[in-house]
């Protein structure tokens, strides 16, 4: 599995490099023949170096559980970026690969489809796979595991009390009667539209990560992915638990720890607004 | 976990009682277990915190690390599902 998973993102940074050349034959004017060599080459034997290579540098967040007493430090790398795809998460994999088999992250899908590569990169709480690399080479780009999260190893947070907290809403669709002829439950068009923006959430918590009320109070403020979540399954006309679920909101901690700050819609990787869902849940609950 | 410097009827510390809590919890969970597979566990759980007595009793963070890994340890072998435990 896990093989299978990294030889995809070794092809897809092979594909993206052997664009990148091609396009840059291209502006470049460079002769036809040249630019068909090249994108034959480049399928042929894809880590081909360019001339004068591209070195970025990286300071990537390092902690191994196995020795508990140590305290995290910061490891610099360097990758040349005509080597390498344009994703941060291929830079990481590409230094996995290449220099230290021992730095650890969760990574999956490589296209922000299944949220496990969050992390936050230049101080900012996004999925590495979505991420491009700062090409200005004079910087040098940091790389930490979310913030505010106990740390299992290396880029890897532990979410066990984030997915305690989706649990405790109850994400699933609860209604006493379905529909006679045993099909799915139906819903008007109207009605659909009302999930869009809300059904795309990929739990990959980097809201909740970078909201200060969720930091300070993780253990009882639901932070703004559940709480997306939660406005989910109360937008949802097929859902006739509507009354439950709020009233398991009504309490000054679930709810009410958001002091719309914002952060969560800042920094959504896949462009949600969770701080409108929660203004909603709030509007909903005062009138 | 930790070593237990403790005089006599002296006062244990805040993170010294943890240590010792979890220690009895874990205790208590083995005799949930099946009777033939009670001393697995008892051994397993002594090597857990043996393996750390060397740390400093003034290394917090370290202990505090230990202390959450180990109540989520527990958490996991305290399921019915787990039988025994491999030594």
């Amino acid at each position: 599995m896990n093989s299978c998973r990294t030889s995809l993102a070794t092809t897809s940074s092979a594909i993206a490099g052997s664009v990148r050349r091609s396009m840059m034959s291209s502006t470049l004017r460079a002769p036809m023949v040249a630019s068909l060599r090249s994108m034959a080459t480049a399928t042929s034997e894809p880590a081909r170096p360019a001339s004068t290579p591209r070195m970025k540098k990286l300071k990537i967040y390092r902690w191994n559980p196995d020795e508990p007493s140590s305290k995290p430090y910061m490891q610099d790398f360097e990758v040349d970026l005509n080597e390498c795809g344009p994703m941060m998460l291929d830079a990481i994999l590409k230094i996995k690969n290449e220099q230290d088999a021992t730095l650890t992250l969760r990574r999956s899908c490589r296209e922000g489809i299944c949220g496990s590569c969050a992390m936050n990169i230049n101080g900012t709480n996004t999925l590495a796979c979505l991420c491009r690399i700062d090409t200005d080479l004079t910087q040098t780009t940091k790389v930490y595991p979310l913030p505010h999260m106990f740390v299992v190893k290396d880029l890897v947070p532990d979410l066990t009390q984030f997915y305690k907290q989706y649990k405790s809403i109850k994400p699933y669709l609860q209604r006493a009667d379905y529909p006679a002829d045993g099909k799915e439950t139906l819903q008007s068009i109207e009605d659909r539209k009302k999930l869009d923006g809300l059904y795309e959430c990929i739990l990959c918590a980097c809201c909740s990560t970078s909201c200060p009320s969720y930091w300070w109070n993780q253990s009882e403020y639901l932070g703004p992915a559940i709480l997306l979540q939660t406005y989910r399954w109360l937008a949802d006309s097929r859902d006739h638990a509507t009354e439950e679920r709020k009233l398991a909101l009504q309490n000054s901690m679930s709810l009410y720890r958001c002091h719309t700050i914002m952060n969560c819609s800042r920094t959504c990787p896949k462009g949600l607004n969770p701080g409108l869902a929660i203004a909603k849940i709030k509007k909903s609950m005062a009138l | 976990m930790v070593t237990m410097v403790v005089k006599r009827g002296g006062r244990l510390t805040g993170l010294q009682r943890d240590v010792l809590n979890l220690y009895r919890s874990c205790l208590r969970a083995i005799r949930k277990k099946p009777p033939e597979s009670r001393n697995n566990f008892l051994i397993f759980t002594r090597r857990q915190f043996e393996q750390h007595r060397a740390i400093s009793k003034s290394d917090f963070t370290t202990i505090e690390y230990l202390l959450r890994r180990g109540r989520h340890q527990l958490e996991t072998y305290s399921n019915n599902g787990v039988r025994n435990v491999a030594i």
